[in-house]
């Protein structure tokens, strides 16, 4: 019955506790991980490894333009590349109703100042994805983007923060968080306990379970948003594809095997940390790949998973100090798109917990959005 | 006999795989009122060990065996039952209904359907053990079992100067087909541990009382009779050559020699072939005896998740004889399941097949003991491919194990092995035995691959043409900009 104390503890040892453990390391301070299986063993280490600005969410593109700032230097964060390549990501417009949507979408972007997003009319399209349909009228695409490898990014972060000094207790999951006097207390399934002043939630899609235990409940759905990997092909294609009007992402690996993914869902049983794919659902996926990259028709599906992710209904996360409890930090909810925002989301949360706040905006993230409201306060 | 379309959407059983096991499974659940599909990727029943017996070539008796030839009575009797027979249909991917029931990814003529069964059989048989040694992937070097089904399918038999080695009863079983179908003289290595017999002895008088005490003197008569060359005791093995198979170096009795040859079958024992059931989530344990991951079965071949039935070598390695019984049992008990017999009828019927499979399984410790393939065999080292899909070498798995990987799942993450398209089946044995002497545990503890479906490869072009339902045609409707 050990007690690990630290100044930090986090739940959750996917990319974002590891990344959490990293910048407070880099900060000087002590962080014990908590992870009830092994580091990467779900989302984290299954995910499409997209790494996007595009067609993000207002409230999530400062993050990830600053997330593409560390990404195009991951090795001087974590001493490995982290597969990372950059070819760019388009979002392809199959008809006008697509191309007026992606216009307005960027009349929207530019008078909020960005410019990372740029329409591209069918002739560039085609010189930039010379395998696509040719009924698609153009595009947008985010130049900067692009995409790494989850797994070995996710232990590139959790080698990083030990070779720092963190601590990673793997195989062991939290049962009971309570508040004692200015510390938390963890009580973990080994029988150990964990005590620091901070609690750190990055619980992924088990994270509303820590959040019923402090008594600030959140609406959150764990989601299995499913994938396909082919055998090799020969390369035919070098950015990041995805659709706009339906769902699909599309991307070749450095060995030369396709992911076809997008977001369609499979059953999810969290308890039994067990999905069942949804074939009909995957059948009408790789029609959108097979409408969009006709050559893809004999492509050999040689796999298919289901990562288990947490979803918040308004689709972007929760981030920043809890509402109720002091010393607790909430980072989870990133609703299928949370790996590209690791790298920052980290640096986010250990400069809440080092220095009280945070350069980037992420007011829009607060708990407090789902808290009901109660009687005296205007609605 | 046909294809996915005129099957129906859904039966009482699905019984996956046409080998003894799955044969006699389907005619005895036809017996008992269910609607029974058998599933088989083959043009013809009969499974590995009775494959192409209704067409091979092959009609010298004497050359395949009378064991082969039982095989023809499984056949009859399915084309007699009321079992509808799915030919060249690929199963490949099985999954709980939140209904109830199972629905079944099924592929033929490169179009995709999906069934639904409300109980399935498993069948799936078993697998050669991998067997890596050096040089075992040059061209050249087959599997004694890929001979076979040359030997059974288009009547072929190995040149002049072939080298055959291994362990195991079908080792000398092949031996004495090729022998009498006139195969010139071979030089056959038998990498049978010297010693063994000791560990087998115990089990010695089960043997001698057992089928398999005639079948084997009368196959170890015919291989000293034969015009082969046998050395025994041979204690390690490689193939040479660059770009094929161009000899062997073997050391047996102390003395490293050199052979030449252009053909190497390789053999050391089958395994298990549990992907299928691996995927669907059934539980496995590690066999100490036969060395090999099974599944968990009780004594009717249910697995740990309900209405799934494992029968026969894919069970753990039985013999088809057994697993004959296996199947029986198995569809008895799924008749149990859907409510066409009691308890007692149950029983009654069941008793002749008990006594069937303890018959036929009478004397395989024995066997299992003498012939365990030994450790220099299946644990390799150095640069001698592990994963041959990805050509992942032994150094490279030992490696990463001391760079912290614990098991086999993160393996695959690290290194890629056992995510090319044989799916494990030539790499997962190995892999798990290999981190498992790194880390100083038992492959039990280490485990193996958590595979997924598709468990066979499957075509996009076969996966978009699964038929259309209301509720997907609306997935595929836009999203809001």
């Amino acid at each position: 019955m050990a007690l690990h104390k630290a100044d930090v503890a986090i739940v959750g040892g996917g990319l974002h506790g590891s990344s959490t453990a990293v910048h407070l390391a880099r900060a000087g301070v002590s962080a014990v991980v908590i992870e009830k299986n092994h580091v990467g063993r779900h989302a984290s280490g299954v995910n499409a490894g997209g790494v996007r600005s595009l067609r993000r969410h207002e409230a999530e593109i400062p993050l990830a333009l600053a997330a593409l700032e560390l990404w195009h230097r991951i090795e001087d964060l974590v001493d490995n590349d982290c597969g990372f390549e950059c070819h760019g990501q388009i979002a392809v417009a199959e008809d006008e109703a697509d191309a007026a949507g992606m216009k307005a979408r960027l009349a929207r972007l530019r008078s909020l100042g960005y410019t990372h997003e740029r329409w591209i009319d069918a002739h560039e399209l085609f010189e930039r994805l010379p395998a696509l349909a040719r009924h698609c009228v153009g595009g947008l695409i985010a130049e900067r983007d692009g995409a790494a490898l989850p797994f070995r990014t996710t232990l590139a972060f959790m080698q990083k923060a030990v070779a720092l000094g963190q601590r990673f207790l793997e195989g062991t999951r939290a049962l009971q968080v309570r508040r004692d006097g200015l510390a938390w207390r963890v009580l973990l399934s080994s029988g150990d306990t964990v005590s620091a002043p901070v609690l750190v939630n990055c619980a992924g899609a088990w994270a509303d379970q820590l959040c019923a235990q402090v008594g600030e409940p959140v609406p959150l759905e764990p989601i299995a948003p499913m994938m396909l990997v082919t055998l090799r092909m020969p390369r035919f294609v070098e950015p990041v594809v995805i659709s706009f009007g339906r769902p699909l992402s599309l991307k070749q690996t450095a060995d030369g095997t396709v992911l076809i993914g997008g977001g369609r869902r499979a059953r999810v049983d969290r308890n039994a940390e067990a999905t069942l794919l949804d074939w009909r659902e995957l059948s009408a996926s790789v029609q959108t790949v097979h409408d969009l990259f006709p050559m893809m028709r004999g492509a050999v599906i040689n796999r298919g998973w289901a990562g288990i992710e947490a979803r918040m209904p308004d689709d972007i996360p929760v981030l920043g100090p809890s509402a109720v409890a002091p010393g607790l930090f909430h980072q989870f909810g990133f609703s299928a798109h949370g790996f590209a925002l690791g790298p920052i989301v980290g640096r986010i949360t250990a400069d809440l917990v080092v220095r009280g706040r945070t350069a980037l905006p992420i007011a829009a993230m607060s708990v407090q959005r789902f808290a009901a409201p109660s009687a005296g306060e205007p609605l | 006999m046909s294809g996915a379309d005129t099957l129906a959407q859904c039966c009482d059983l699905a019984v996956i795989g046409a080998g003894p096991a799955g044969m006699a499974a389907a005619v005895e659940a036809s017996r008992r009122g269910l609607a029974t599909v058998l599933f088989d990727e083959q043009p013809a029943a009969g499974g590995q060990i009775y494959r192409g017996i209704a067409a091979t070539p092959v009609q010298r008796r004497e050359v395949l065996g009378a064991d082969y030839w039982h095989g023809a009575s499984l056949v009859d009797a399915l084309v007699a039952s009321g079992a509808h027979h799915a030919l060249r249909t690929t199963v490949w991917s099985v999954t709980r209904r939140e209904e109830g029931g199972f629905e079944l990814g099924i592929s033929c003529n490169g179009a995709a359907r999906l069934v639904s069964a409300a109980q399935v059989i498993v069948a799936t048989g078993a697998l050669e053990r991998p067997f890596p040694i050096p040089g075992w992937t040059l061209p050249g070097v087959l599997t004694a079992g890929a001979a076979q089904i040359l030997l059974k399918t288009s009547g072929l038999v190995p040149g002049p100067g072939t080298v055959i080695a291994g362990s195991g009863p079908l080792l000398y079983l092949l031996m004495a087909q090729f022998a009498a179908a006139g195969m010139p003289p071979a030089t056959v290595l038998d990498t049978t541990l010297a010693g063994r017999w000791r560990e087998a002895l115990p089990h010695a008088f089960d043997f001698v009382r057992s089928p398999y005490w005639r079948k084997g003197l009368a196959l170890l008569r015919q291989a000293r009779s034969s015009n082969n060359t046998i050395i025994r005791g041979v204690e390690s093995l490689q193939v040479l050559g660059e770009a094929k198979a161009e000899g062997v170096r073997y050391r047996a009795g102390g003395v490293t020699r050199e052979l030449p040859c252009e053909l190497v079958l390789l053999h050391q024992g089958v395994v298990p072939n549990l992907n299928l059931a691996n995927a669907i989530g059934c539980e496995q344990r590690w066999d100490e005896v036969q060395k090999c991951f099974a599944p968990v079965v009780d004594e009717w071949g249910g697995s740990s998740v309900p209405g799934v039935w494992i029968a026969g070598d894919g069970a753990g390695i039985v013999g088809a004889r057994a697993a004959e019984a296996h199947g029986r049992l198995a569809a008895l008990q799924a008749a149990l399941g859907a409510g066409r017999i009691d308890l007692a009828a149950r029983d009654v019927a069941a008793a002749p097949h008990r006594a069937e499979r303890a018959r036929w399984q009478r004397g395989r410790t024995f066997l299992d003991a003498l012939y365990a393939p030994a450790a220099q065999y299946r644990i390799p080292a150095g640069d001698t491919v592990v994963c041959r899909c990805e050509e992942v070498v032994a150094q490279q798995v030992i490696d990463t194990v001391r760079l912290g990987c614990t098991g086999p799942n993160q393996m695959k993450s690290f290194l890629r092995c056992g995510m090319g398209p044989c799916q494990g089946r030539l790499c997962g044995l190995t892999v798990s035995e290999l981190i498992a002497q790194e880390r100083g545990l038992g492959p039990g503890e280490i485990g193996y691959y958590r595979l997924r479906f598709p468990i066979k490869p499957i075509t996009l072009a076969e996966l978009a043409s699964l038929p259309r339902t209301e509720a997907s045609e609306q997935a595929v409707v836009r999203l809001p900009h």
